[in-house]
């Protein structure tokens, strides 16, 4: 499996979209540079437009003004099918074809850009694996034999079976149960770090963007950028109230999820027993709740080779916000 | 050399001959005549019935199809088409018929025209129903990968909509073979003619013969279309299967 | 076209008599189709069994040449009214039978979960909830199956007579002419009876259900449309 795969930049410069006579754009004047194999989340309240502009970049919904161009060619001088056969697509009901079997699903694009019957089986196995699907129990099999979270996958398999430098998704995880979402989450995580590509990933939910982005792209009502940076970036600075609210009140315990202990740097370990321990890998705000939880000051880091790596205070915590 | 009797009560006679006592008695069928007249009188009939029928549902089959895939596209279109097939149906057969022969004289072309305006409401109904009925998302995800309209048409929504339109093939065969046995009220085609005689002259085993043969016709063919069905559509097997 | 204006002036009691007539024939077809097909297809889909046994025997019966079976019984029955209730009662029975199945099996189940729930017995979800929102398409199977009888009723003057079949199937008396008039006798009494019901249908269905804009052709939707995996039958 080609592990480097192309990933394309996308820009959106001054992408604006107008229905019909109405005052108020759905989109207004929205630019922003997607760099290639970064995962841009789009999210903002309903109404805010955010499934609105990721349509825009495959056609489905036309530009009024601005343009939108995937490294470097505008999206508008493509023709259209063959734009969206070079970008991989993926709706919160999947859509996977009732009447094909799951390799065939995964084979749509494929065929239709003349690949020939072997290349496009051994793709589809390819594929399977790499989601997590075993080829020989699941490529013969029906959607309809399937329980969501393997459609979702095979959806996903089925996107990428082109090796599109580009992939759109519309609250792809949205259907499926907490337990299965967030599984789906990390295997895609885990794909995205073998298979750079570009995403545009639309959602309404702040953790999964948070956690799944590597930028954050918010709308507010009526398609007004209102900030666009880096998870951590929003969750410190905030640009003004709209955003602030948007992300939440805890938004500096949200900030502490995002590192682990293991990585920052530690205070000496005391001497003395029965004091608290972690794994390297807790999260800054487990290890934080640990210690409010128990009543201590601090926390003594527990490297995965077993040794003690270091100790952790709250007050260094909350230097660290 | 006894022949069994299928008389309506009555004792059992031994035959001495090739069935002459049923025949006398006007047996509701007596099996050795049948079998004796098979091949001229009935055989003829039946691969005429057949005839007829395929191709009133080949011409229905063409028109509606092409109807539905217009109106599939443009909606006004289809109350207008519906409403005219439907007014077919409170139309009896054997009345249209009669007034057809004036227009198109006594023959093929009459009972054609009559049976295929008899096919159209179901078809086109059942395929335009089968087309509708396809998930949005099936049909988003396909506009959304790169599938041409035609692409989408051919590869997604109308395999999709096969177990519809064959559910509408299914009773329109049926259908058209029951019609088709009224055709033979004005010309002797099909296995209306030996029916429609025999009432006439009484002759029971003639006509139950045919009856039954035109019964049997209409089973062998609505069974095949199930197993056609069948083949055609995989992924149906595996859902009940799977549920 | 004058011709047939004066054949409705010259003929007019003869027609009305043979549509009294006619009118009974379906009506007695109708009737035994009814209470036949509709409490066991309620039942059934109450019950959501027997879906395989009531589309196998709709299947059966709609496949059966109208004609063929006229013609059988003649030969058991001779000239009697038996012979075209017979053909009439296999002809309606599948749409009202598949269709009052469809309709009970098909009401939202957590509708039915809920009626149970609040402590209703099953004579009070079946009446209470479960038919109610079934009437809509139950009626589209009982107008279809009266179309379909009334429009196969003429062949009763074949092996019976009776009904306005007595002049269709008559060309040699009454022409051509009077051939066209019975037939538009014929459609304008299905049309009749088809309103009939839809009022009756209004009557019985409850304000507040939504009706849906379905296609109102005089042969209603559905009889056929079941789903794939049932037609498979």
């Amino acid at each position: 499996m080609s592990a480097e795969s192309s990933a394309a930049e996308i820009v959106l410069d001054h992408v604006t979209k107008r229905y019909g006579e109405s005052p108020r754009p759905a989109i207004n004047d929205l630019s922003i540079t997607i760099p290639a194999g970064e995962i841009c989340v789009l999210i903002g309240p309903s109404g805010g437009g955010k499934t609105t502009a990721m349509k825009m970049i495959n056609r489905l919904i036309s530009i009024t003004d601005g343009d939108i161009t995937i490294d470097g060619t505008s999206v508008r001088s493509l023709e259209v099918t063959e734009l969206r056969r070079g970008i991989g697509y993926v709706i919160q009901q999947i859509g996977l074809f009732p009447h094909m079997s799951v390799e065939a699903n995964i084979g749509t694009v494929p065929r239709l850009l003349g690949w020939d019957k072997q290349r496009i089986r051994d793709r589809a196995h390819e594929l399977l694996e790499l989601v997590g699907l075993d080829p020989a129990e699941h490529a013969k099999r029906f959607p309809s034999q399937l329980s969501g979270g393997q459609r979702q996958r095979v959806g996903l398999a089925r996107a990428m079976a082109a090796d599109p430098p580009l992939m759109l998704m519309d609250e792809p995880f949205g259907a499926i149960d907490p337990i299965t979402r967030e599984r789906l989450q990390n295997d895609f995580l885990r794909l995205h770090r073998e298979v750079r590509k570009t995403v545009v990933f639309v959602t309404h939910d702040i953790d999964e963007a948070i956690k799944m982005g590597d930028r954050i792209c918010l709308l507010r009502e009526g398609g007004i950028l209102a900030q666009y940076d880096t998870p951590e970036a929003i969750l410190a600075e905030p640009a003004d109230e709209f955003v602030a609210d948007f992300v939440g009140a805890d938004r500096g315990l949200k900030r502490l999820a995002l590192r682990r202990v293991g990585d920052v740097e530690l205070a000496p370990v005391p001497s003395g027993d029965g004091a608290l321990e972690c794994p390297e890998r807790t999260t800054l705000r487990d290890a934080l709740s640990l210690m409010l939880t128990e009543g201590s000051d601090g926390v003594v880091v527990r490297g995965e080779d077993g040794q003690a790596k270091g100790y952790l205070t709250i007050a260094a915590v909350s230097r660290l916000l | 050399m006894n022949a069994v009797v299928f008389a309506q009560g009555g004792p059992v006679i031994p035959n001495f001959g090739r069935g002459d006592e049923c025949i006398r008695n006007n047996g509701n069928f007596c099996l050795h005549w049948f079998l004796d007249n098979f091949g001229d009188r009935f055989w003829p009939r039946m691969v005429e019935h057949i005839e007829l029928t395929a191709i009133a549902l080949v011409i229905g089959f063409l028109i509606s199809f092409a109807a539905a895939l217009a109106a599939y596209r443009y909606a006004r279109l289809e109350l207008p088409f519906a409403n005219v097939s439907a007014l077919f149906y409170t139309i009896p057969s054997i009345a249209l018929f009669q007034i057809l022969v004036p227009i198109t004289g006594i023959g093929w072309t009459t009972i054609e025209l009559a049976l295929v305006s008899y096919t159209l409401l179901i078809l086109f109904r059942n395929t335009l129903t089968g087309l509708k009925e396809v998930p949005d998302e099936a049909k988003e995800a396909a506009e959304g990968m790169g599938l041409t309209r035609r692409q989408s048409l051919l590869r997604v929504e109308l395999p999709l909509a096969v177990p519809a339109i064959i559910a509408g093939v299914r009773v329109a065969t049926v259908t058209t073979i029951s019609l088709a046995t009224i055709a033979a009220f004005i010309t002797p085609l099909g296995l209306g003619a030996p029916i429609f005689s025999a009432i006439q002259t009484g002759a029971n085993t003639e006509f139950v013969a045919a009856s039954l043969l035109s019964i049997a016709l209409a089973l062998i063919a609505d069974v095949a279309i199930v197993f056609a069905q069948r083949m055609l559509t995989p992924w149906v097997r595996a859902r009940s299967r799977a549920t | 076209m004058s011709d047939l204006v004066n054949f409705f002036g010259d003929n007019t009691s003869l027609l009305l008599n043979r549509t009294g007539a006619h009118l009974v024939i379906a009506a007695i077809g109708l009737v035994i189709s009814l209470v036949i097909a509709l409490p066991a297809g309620i039942w059934l889909g109450h019950l959501h069994k027997g879906s395989l046994l009531a589309i196998n025997i709709s299947n059966v019966l709609r496949a059966l040449p109208s004609l063929a079976l006229i013609a059988i019984s003649l030969a058991f029955f001779g000239l009697s009214r038996a012979n075209i209730t017979i053909a009439l009662v296999a002809l309606a029975i599948p749409p009202i039978l598949t269709n009052a199945y469809t309709a009970v099996d098909g009401v939202d189940p957590d509708a039915v979960e809920a009626a149970r729930g609040m402590g209703m017995r099953e004579r009070e979800v079946l009446f209470g909830v479960e038919l109610p929102l079934s009437w809509p398409l139950i009626f589209a199977g009982i107008r279809t199956a009266s179309v379909y009888v009334i429009a196969t009723a003429p062949l009763a003057a074949l092996a019976g007579g009776g009904g306005l079949g007595d002049i269709i199937v008559n060309q040699p008396t009454y022409k051509l002419v009077g051939v066209i008039a019975a037939t538009i006798v014929t459609v304008a009494l299905a049309f009749v009876i088809d309103g009939l019901f839809g009022v009756i249908q209004r009557a019985v269905t409850p304000a507040g259900l939504v009706v849906s804009r379905e296609l109102h052709t005089i042969v209603p939707p559905a009889e056929s449309d079941l789903p794939a995996d049932r037609v498979l039958a």
